[in-house]
């Protein structure tokens, strides 16, 4: 027994040298990549976004290169969406973007596999793999998506788009893999209003998971069961 | 046979990289960077990593021409001179920047 346990050990070990060498050349470069511990979101208090104020569109313009306008050929990534209830006459004023679904309906219909959810739950478009189809903006029921029908220039180096793909809120996942927050919760930030939280919604005691907690927030559109990242506070 | 027939078309303008050795010998890049680049979209793309040895923002910045300050915005630039000469359609600066990023890019 002692001999047959002694030789498992040694080639256990053996076992390991061969594998140790693919592991270290595999592991510094994916090290970095994302991972499902985390689930990136964001928190909408709707109590304190003024209406007329649009900083969180205008820093999303500027941060991803897009033009501005609200035509229909223009990309549109976040808008400010004014809502009255008849009825009561109260007016509410909110961003609507990608929702950044955990069942995200443009990831099913999409038939490339370009729409996709990145592990720590960030929904993007794979623009290397998109034909411009647009199923993902109809089974968006967001309306989140844009085309881009023009050929662009002067794109942002850490932003690339163009032409025939389409493309919507990365909660500027440029932004989040350097560690920072995405810019249009840091324009709301400067605003003094302080709207919108980015955090981890996966971490009970991110500030986001914290006021979601206290002050509940609600998907829009709950009964699609799409599980959404962004949340509204007082809708 | 007049010379210049014999020489085929004008050999591509390679102008020198701005800083450094490159991540492989000229001879591995000449051939391999379509299926480098390809390779490492996806890795980038879809599972975040950022800051990998190959990395079409570092090619960008110091293959970028003094003159243009560009890979590709004239028939001269690294890119673009290579990519005429053999004939081969240059796509990755439709989307992306061909020059390098400057400082007021960040934000």
């Amino acid at each position: 027994m002692s001999s047959r346990r002694a030789f498992l050990g040694k080639a256990a070990a053996l076992g390991g040298i061969a594998v140790a060498p693919g592991l270290f050349l595999f592991e510094p470069a994916r090290a970095k990549g994302v991972t499902s511990k985390v689930r990136w979101g964001m928190l909408v208090d709707t109590t304190r976004c003024a209406e007329g104020c649009d900083a969180c569109v205008k820093a999303c313009d500027r941060e991803n290169g897009l033009s501005g306008r609200a035509g229909p050929d223009d990309s549109q990534w976040i808008r400010k969406v004014e809502l009255k209830n008849k009825s009561t006459g109260r007016t509410l004023s909110l961003p609507v973007m990608c929702q950044h679904c955990a069942e995200p309906p443009c990831v099913d219909v999409c038939p490339t596999g370009a729409s996709f959810k990145r592990a720590d739950g960030i929904v993007l478009v794979d623009r290397h793999i998109c034909i411009g189809c647009r199923y993902c903006m109809m089974a968006c029921p967001y309306k989140a998506r844009s085309f881009v029908h023009y050929p662009l220039h002067d794109q942002k180096p850490d932003v690339p788009r163009g032409q025939g793909c389409v493309e919507s809120c990365t909660l500027c996942v440029q932004r989040v893999d350097r560690g920072e927050q995405p810019a249009c919760v840091e324009a709301c930030k400067a605003t003094g209003r302080q709207a919108l939280f980015f955090g981890d919604l996966n971490d009970p005691q991110s500030e986001i998971s914290r006021r979601m907690r206290e002050a509940g927030a609600k998907q829009i559109r709950p009964d699609l069961q799409l599980d959404t990242g962004v949340r509204y506070q007082g809708i | 046979m007049p010379a210049g027939a014999a020489a085929g078309v004008d050999k591509p303008v390679i102008e020198k990289a701005r800083s450094g050795p490159c991540i492989a010998p000229p001879e591995v890049m000449r051939r391999e960077h379509p299926d480098m680049l390809k390779h490492q979209r996806t890795i980038t793309v879809h599972e975040g990593v950022v800051n990998a040895k190959v990395d079409l923002e570092k090619c960008v910045a110091c293959h970028a021409s003094k003159t243009t300050g560009s890979v590709a915005a004239s028939p001269q630039d690294f890119c673009e001179s290579c990519h005429a000469y053999a004939g081969v359609k240059l796509d990755c600066f439709e989307c992306h920047a061909s020059r390098p990023k400057q400082v007021g890019d960040r934000r």
